[in-house]
């Protein structure tokens, strides 16, 4: 049995009066790819961002590495969905990914050459090395958040959370980015937010749906036996997702 | 020193060699020590969108101001405690208390100068009149204030020097900061008592309308043309001292008042860039 890295237990979430996650029970172990589909307002972001230490939990108890959440910033990593910035702001793509290095400095502690050079591999990573000078506003959508994802990955965490990090690349780009996964996999464990139903059948091992309360599926591609429902899995997902409530609205008191 | 440049016995000669008065020289070093706090601390006010605290800050210093006087102190160690008050408590309630932001800056801003109004009231005999705290007096700053400009700089650059990276982390992704393991309200406070200690060292020396002037728009103007936050505070310190010493020399060619020509030698700077970037940007999509 590999080491649980995320374990939350009956954790639930009331944000201005509404339920958004409850009762959730979920383990994350070494290893693990979890995909995590779900409705729009089904409460995906917030798990991670409880998972993070950035929403505390209102019921339930949440472990991260043995910690509480935020607790081991140098071994996660985060892409973010949005980024709420300002397209003015003085920043170069390069500088912005340096910042994936913050967690692992202690205070008083400069940057130093071997963080660059991280930078620069986390940037061919992702192919935005010939855009690496550029001023952070004037990228396009997927490039920033091709931009985000090397960030992520140039701080080497043991942990990636990922929220819907290819809902504005390109269909090359997202390939790309599914091939990235794979083969991070095999070092960290990662969580993917998604709403590629079909793509990520493919890569996760496990995939969770979230809307409100959540609906567990063993990815059945990844067991030899699930094969011959290859083709009925998307449609199963589909059907997950109006199980408890439709789809436009998820339930709210 | 109301208006000393005119020269009465050859009123047609030209002015005196603008050096060659000890005050001007003083001027000349406050403008400079200045700038360099103004360059540095309006980068982070402009990048943040925080000049609006910066102005609740300088404001209700008015209070520690009035505070001073009232108690027969150096108004500098009432004011420095009040505005120091004033940016943790406007921090705290909109970060923990969920106040809307500008909701705690108003009634900060209101109540500082009601309460330096009441007790400047409260004071027997003279008081500083508003006008002076409003715009200063850049020719009449003594030696001692240039010392004390000097040691904000030291302490400005040093402390922004030594946490360049949490405060660069900070402004331009709070969030990531918070989970990069960074006590994002702790440096946010910090940024605010710093803020908060350039903006009463200054007021004293050129007035509070200055203060505000200096920090945004030499710092808005730069935000234009750098691609970095330490290249942006070196063009806004650049930019700071070029208009005050432009400005400086303006107001005595024409003699009028200096602050106020600073001022409006760094807006008119302003507008010209600005509309600069507008003909640009019509230019290229006709
Ligand atoms: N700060 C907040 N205060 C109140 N309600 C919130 C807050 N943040 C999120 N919510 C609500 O919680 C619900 C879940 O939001 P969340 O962002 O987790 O959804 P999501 O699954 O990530 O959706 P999407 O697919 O659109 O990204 C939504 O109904 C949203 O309105
Ligand atoms: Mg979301």
């Amino acid at each position: 049995m590999n080491r649980v890295i995320v374990d939350c237990e009956h954790l639930s979430v009331v944000l201005d009066g509404s339920r958004v996650l409850d009762n959730l029970t979920l383990q994350v172990c070494e290893g693990d790819f979890l995909g995590i589909v779900g409705p729009n307002g089904g409460g995906k972001t917030t798990l991670l961002r409880v998972i993070l230490g950035l929403q505390k939990p209102s019921e339930g108890t949440v472990t991260v590495f043995d910690k509480a959440p935020g607790q081991s910033p140098r071994r996660t990593g985060y892409v973010p969905q949005h980024l709420v910035f300002d397209r003015d702001f003085p920043i170069s793509v390069r500088d912005m990914v340096l910042m994936g290095r913050l967690s692992g400095k202690k205070p008083l502690q400069q940057y130093s050459k071997s963080d660059r050079e991280r930078v620069d591999e986390a940037l061919e990573t992702v192919g935005m090395s010939a855009l690496k000078s550029r001023r952070i506003g004037v990228l396009s959508g997927g490039e920033l958040q091709r931009t985000l994802i090397a960030r992520a990955l140039a701080g080497d965490p043991e942990l990636l959370l990922l929220d819907e990090p290819t809902a504005s690349v390109d269909p090359v780009m997202k390939t790309s980015i599914y091939d990235l996964l794979d083969r991070l996999k095999k070092q960290l464990s990662i969580v993917l937010v998604t709403h590629d139903i079909g793509t990520i059948s493919r890569h996760v091992s496990r995939v969770i749906c979230l809307n409100c309360s959540m609906v567990v599926r063993e990815n059945p591609l990844a067991t030899p036996s699930g094969s011959d429902i290859q083709k009925s899995y998307p449609y199963d997902v589909d059907l997950l997702l109006h199980h408890g409530g439709s789809l436009s609205s998820p339930e709210k008191s | 020193m109301g208006a000393p440049f005119h020269h009465p016995k050859n009123p047609d000669a030209m002015r005196p060699e603008i050096f060659a008065f000890e005050f001007m020289r003083h001027a000349v070093a406050a403008s400079l020590l200045a700038s360099v706090a103004c360059g540095i601390i309006g980068t982070y006010v402009v990048v943040k969108r925080i000049g609006f605290i910066s102005g609740g800050i300088a404001h209700t210093a008015f209070g520690g101001i009035g505070l001073g006087y009232y108690l027969g102190i150096n108004p500098l160690l009432g004011v420095i405690p009040f505005s120091l008050f004033a940016a943790l408590a406007i921090g705290l309630l909109s970060k923990k208390a969920k106040v809307a932001e500008d909701t705690a800056i108003g009634a900060f801003w209101a109540v500082g100068m009601a309460v330096g109004v009441i007790f400047i009231g409260l004071t027997p005999g003279y008081a500083p009149n508003l006008f002076s705290y409003l715009f200063g007096n850049i020719l009449t700053v003594p030696p001692d204030d240039l010392w004390l400009i000097f040691f904000l700089d030291v302490l400005i650059v040093l402390l922004v020097w030594l946490f360049s990276k949490e405060f660069l982390a900070i402004s331009v992704d709070e969030e990531y900061a918070e989970v990069s393991g960074v006590n994002t309200t702790g440096f946010y406070l910090l940024l605010l008592c710093l803020i908060a200690l350039t903006v009463v060292i200054l007021v004293r020396v050129v007035g509070i309308v200055m203060v505000i002037a200096l920090l945004t728009i030499p710092a808005a103007i730069a935000r234009t043309f750098s691609r970095s936050l330490p290249g942006m505070m070196a063009l806004a310190s650049l930019l700071s001292a070029f208009f005050s010493l432009a400005g400086l020399w303006l107001s005595w060619q024409l003699d009028i008042a200096s602050g106020a020509t600073i001022i409006v030698v760094a807006g008119v700077a302003f507008m010209l860039v600005e509309t600069g970037k507008l003909l640009r940007i019509s230019l290229l999509n006709r």
